[in-house]
């Protein structure tokens, strides 16, 4: 677990004053209801979405396609990955996988959303690193939870988010 | 009728939808969602649910009616509606597709064809409900008001 160089552990308004530090959340989710819900729930806290209805597609915006480069994809830019666990073609545990694969992702955390409480389902997703599981429909509860580790989180690519005041 | 009774009728109306268990909490998560960025947030994701579920329940009908039924795959769409339903808020929706979960992990033909129906009797009952509540909203706003949150606890 990284240390965050912020004393801070709750989320304050103070650290996030930079009008361009918005988190950027990447939302894979084959559903465009659950997708628009996401989105919402996301920008309300403050979030920066791109959102991908699969795990295909999610990983050529991450630049992780087949023959891609990370170097015009949002991947520098990406904080956090939430994923529907049942998808169809990529699951959102292979597209866990996938991620945790790859050198210039792995460290982004990754989230899966489910809308069943499966014990080995929330295992395995945790044992292959997944930060946490998740379960539908997520709430601005969660979403603000969410976006409080995020503080702590930071995407080794774009700094420190939080300057604890 | 002026503003405030129409108000009030909204509120009593969306109390019932709630006490007969026609809706859930979701709902109201959906409600506090929107704002005025986007003030037909409501309207627009309960909308991707009737396509969703008009669109599911009829690919359900259709496998059910086939000679050998694909029971995974009704299970696959019953799973999405399920998802749909319990999004919005649609409970006894939900509630119908987590029992016929049961019977399509039993291969029960009959038992699915009683629990479509059923669910098919829940979804246009909570269709024509929402589509109650929304033309009250619009009244309230036509006549120049604003339409009243729900409080979380009643």
């Amino acid at each position: 677990m990284r240390m965050a160089s912020s004393s801070s552990s709750s989320f304050s308004s103070a650290s996030m004053a930079l009008g361009d530090e918005k988190p950027h959340v990447l939302a894979v989710d084959d559903s465009l209801l659950d997708r628009k819900l996401i989105e919402k729930l996301l920008t309300n806290s403050s979030c920066k979405v791109t959102t991908a209805e699969n795990g295909q597609k999610a990983l050529e915006l991450l630049g992780l396609g087949d023959g891609q480069h990370t170097l015009n994809s949002i991947a520098s830019k990406v904080n956090l990955i939430i994923t529907d666990y049942c998808m169809p073609g990529m699951t959102g545990y292979e597209l866990l996988k996938k991620i945790k694969e790859s050198p210039t992702m792995k460290d982004i955390p990754v989230v899966i959303v489910s809308s069943e409480n499966v014990p080995t389902r929330i295992k395995k997703c945790l044992d292959e690193g997944a930060e946490e599981f998740m379960l539908k429909p997520l709430q601005k509860s969660d979403v603000n939870r969410l976006r409080c580790q995020l503080t702590k989180f930071s995407n080794p690519h774009k700094g420190m988010l939080c300057m604890g005041r | 009728m002026e503003v405030g009774q129409m108000q009030r009728r909204l509120i009593e109306y969306t109390k019932s939808l709630f006490m007969e268990g026609i809706l859930d909490d979701q709902f109201l998560q959906l409600q506090q969602l929107q704002d005025e960025s986007n003030p037909d947030f409501v309207v627009e994701v309960v909308s991707l649910f009737f396509q969703d579920a008009e669109k599911l329940l009829n690919d359900i009908t259709r496998a059910l009616d086939l000679q050998s039924v694909d029971f995974p795959k009704v299970d696959a769409h019953v799973h999405q509606l399920k998802g749909s339903s319990a999004s919005v808020g649609a409970q006894r929706v939900k509630n119908g597709c987590i029992a016929f979960r049961n019977f399509c992990e039993e291969q029960n033909v009959d038992g699915s064809l009683r629990c479509l129906q059923q669910i098919k009797q829940e979804y246009y009952h909570v269709k024509n409900k929402l589509e109650a509540l929304f033309r009250l909203e619009q009244q309230i706003v036509a006549a120049g008001g604003s339409v009243p949150m729900m409080e979380l606890s009643f």
